[in-house]
């Protein structure tokens, strides 16, 4: 794992800038011997006050990370600023998953990473290196379809299908937590194993994906019948 | 987002130290942190990533309650065992709150400080004492709805989101850290949020860089463990008003009942001498001297802000409706 100090990258213009040079020679100075990772230009600290309207800018700052995408090792670079989601739809061409509100409300992004779900876009690439990410891609095993892309299609769960892939994803670490046992808000008892996958447990376990289509009934449908499959 | 440098400590020590230099900040779960970052409202120039720390455990403590590692995600505290056995408040309001996919990920320090989503502090355009100090209050004059209606002051009326720490107040958990210097302390979470008086933008008493590495839990509260929350949907949604309530019972009399409230106020609030009010009232009785002696209690001082009028016959009704649920067994 390594950075990279490329302060132009992004906007265009090719080489270092004076601004760079002068942060990375601060970062030395100051470099401490405890961190597994570190950059090579960090923020200035002597002359600045606190307050972030005070701190000078950085240019971007760029990292090499590897990251586990569907079974596979992908090795990738990265301006930390990169949320997972977008390492996904722009530095993997990966573009199964959605970008919706890109403010954690929807659920359009949602992936499994490490197995649980997570919604992509409120998560920074950098923050998963060497973590396992499952993606809408990887569900299927080749032409075989995961049972709950088949019982999406079987009970018509979509008519855009803009917020699928996030469903479908979303479907998949919820019914793990089922099988984990883990209560939801609407679980009477909460010391009772957990009972079957009722419309109301669906509902509520599923509030996080959003569909502006309105095909919550046929969700439903298609999630209480895979749930007899895969619980 | 502005450009930040990153990197990832070993030791709760080693991360506080980094933080506490100017314009850096930590980061755990990131699901406010980052909404926030693409807003531009929080522009760190360095990111301390805490989730390899290992203070994800739950353990239990020598008087017999739990220590909870900061970086337990809401998700696996609301469905620990002991929690779900012993403390169903907490279980309750984490489970209440966000959405599965974010409580996968947000955890139980990053919780208690999680900001306020009163609408003028993310509209940068919009004068906010508590995004930038000295610019004004927009809310005082605006759409207040969501707004507080105890303990706020001229220069902010901003409320505490969280339904978590709610709990945690009821519960009286404590806040354990550790500062840049390498020195623990722990802080009763009564002390942990401050009322935004003068300096809304200081929103807790931790220092630069001090670090919160667990949350504890006194010994099992025994009682009825309710968390009422009205919101504006059935699910994934901000507390307008919430209550977590344990009562302790018997023959349908009320021996003791701690109650805190969400939605109120820049923190949870709790008014501990409004409690001692229902010791020995009829559980349930929602019209009696007891019952009105406490709701008064816990809203005394209080006042709307015009589209937040509704807010304090509401604290009364969901105080009732969580007293019934706790009768009811």
């Amino acid at each position: 794992m390594k950075f990279e100090n490329q302060a132009a990258r992004d906007d265009g213009s090719p080489g270092v800038t004076r601004r760079a040079v002068f942060h990375t020679g601060a970062a030395l100075a100051t470099v401490t011997a405890s961190s597994i990772v570190q950059a090579q230009a960090a923020p200035t600290a002597s002359s600045a006050v606190p307050g972030s309207q005070a701190m000078a800018e950085l240019p971007p700052q760029r990292m090499a990370i590897t990251l586990d995408i569907n079974g596979q090792a992908r090795q990738l670079t990265v301006d930390t600023r990169t949320t997972l989601l977008d390492a996904l739809r722009e530095n993997l061409q990966l573009t199964g998953t959605k970008k919706g509100c890109d403010h954690g409300q929807c659920g359009a992004c949602t992936v499994l990473i490490e197995g649980r779900r997570t919604n992509a876009c409120l998560t920074l690439a950098v923050m998963h290196d060497g973590q396992a990410v499952t993606t809408i891609e990887g569900l299927a095993q080749g032409e075989q379809l995961h049972p709950i892309q088949t019982a999406f299609l079987k009970h018509d769960g979509f008519q855009c299908g803009y917020c699928t892939p996030g469903q479908i994803c979303s479907t998949a670490g919820m019914l793990a937590e089922v099988k984990m046992g883990m209560p939801s808000h609407v679980t009477r008892d909460l010391n009772a194993p957990t009972g079957p996958l009722t419309d109301e447990e669906i509902r509520e376990r599923m509030s996080g994906n959003l569909c502006r289509c309105s095909a919550y009934p046929n969700i439903v449908a298609a999630i209480k019948d895979v749930s007899g499959v895969t619980a | 987002m502005k450009a930040f440098s990153y990197e990832r400590p070993n030791t709760p020590e080693a991360a506080a130290m980094a933080a506490a230099r100017p314009g850096a900040r930590l980061i755990a779960g990131g699901t406010n942190l980052l909404d926030l970052m693409k807003l531009q409202i929080e522009t760190p120039v360095h990111l301390v990533d805490i989730n390899r720390l290992g203070l994800d455990r739950i353990e239990a403590t020598s008087d017999g309650g739990l220590r909870i590692g900061t970086l337990v995600r809401n998700a696996d505290l609301a469905a620990d065992a002991r929690v779900r056995k012993d403390y169903g408040v907490l279980s309750r309001a984490l489970l209440a709150g966000a959405s599965g996919q974010l409580r996968n990920k947000a955890t139980t320090g990053g919780n208690l400080l999680q900001r306020t989503r009163c609408y003028y502090f993310y509209d940068t355009a919009r004068p906010c004492n508590k995004r930038e100090p000295g610019t004004g209050c927009a809310a005082l004059q605006g759409y207040n709805r969501i707004h507080a209606v105890v303990g706020a002051s001229d220069q902010c009326i901003a409320t505490h989101p969280s339904d978590m720490a709610v709990a945690m107040r009821v519960l009286d958990a404590k806040v354990e850290t550790v500062s840049a210097t390498g020195a623990r302390r722990v802080i009763p979470i009564a002390d942990f949020h401050r009322l935004p008086g003068n300096t809304p933008h200081i929103e807790t008493s931790l220092q630069p860089g001090e670090l919160i590495t667990s949350v504890t839990l006194p010994a099992p509260v025994g009682g009825r463990h309710v968390y009422r929350k009205v919101r504006d949907r059935a699910s994934y949604a901000f507390a307008v008003v919430s209550v977590a309530a344990i009562v302790d019972a018997a023959d349908g009399r009320v021996r003791s009942a701690r109650m805190a409230f969400g939605g109120l106020a820049h923190k949870p609030w709790r008014v501990e001498a409004a409690e001692s009010a229902l010791a020995g009232s009829t559980l349930g009785d929602a019209s009696g001297a007891a019952f009105n002696a406490a709701a008064d209690g816990v809203l005394a001082g209080a006042r709307g802000y015009g589209h937040n009028d509704f807010k304090i016959p509401l604290v009364r009704r969901t105080l009732q409706a969580a007293l019934n649920e706790a009768a009811a067994g």
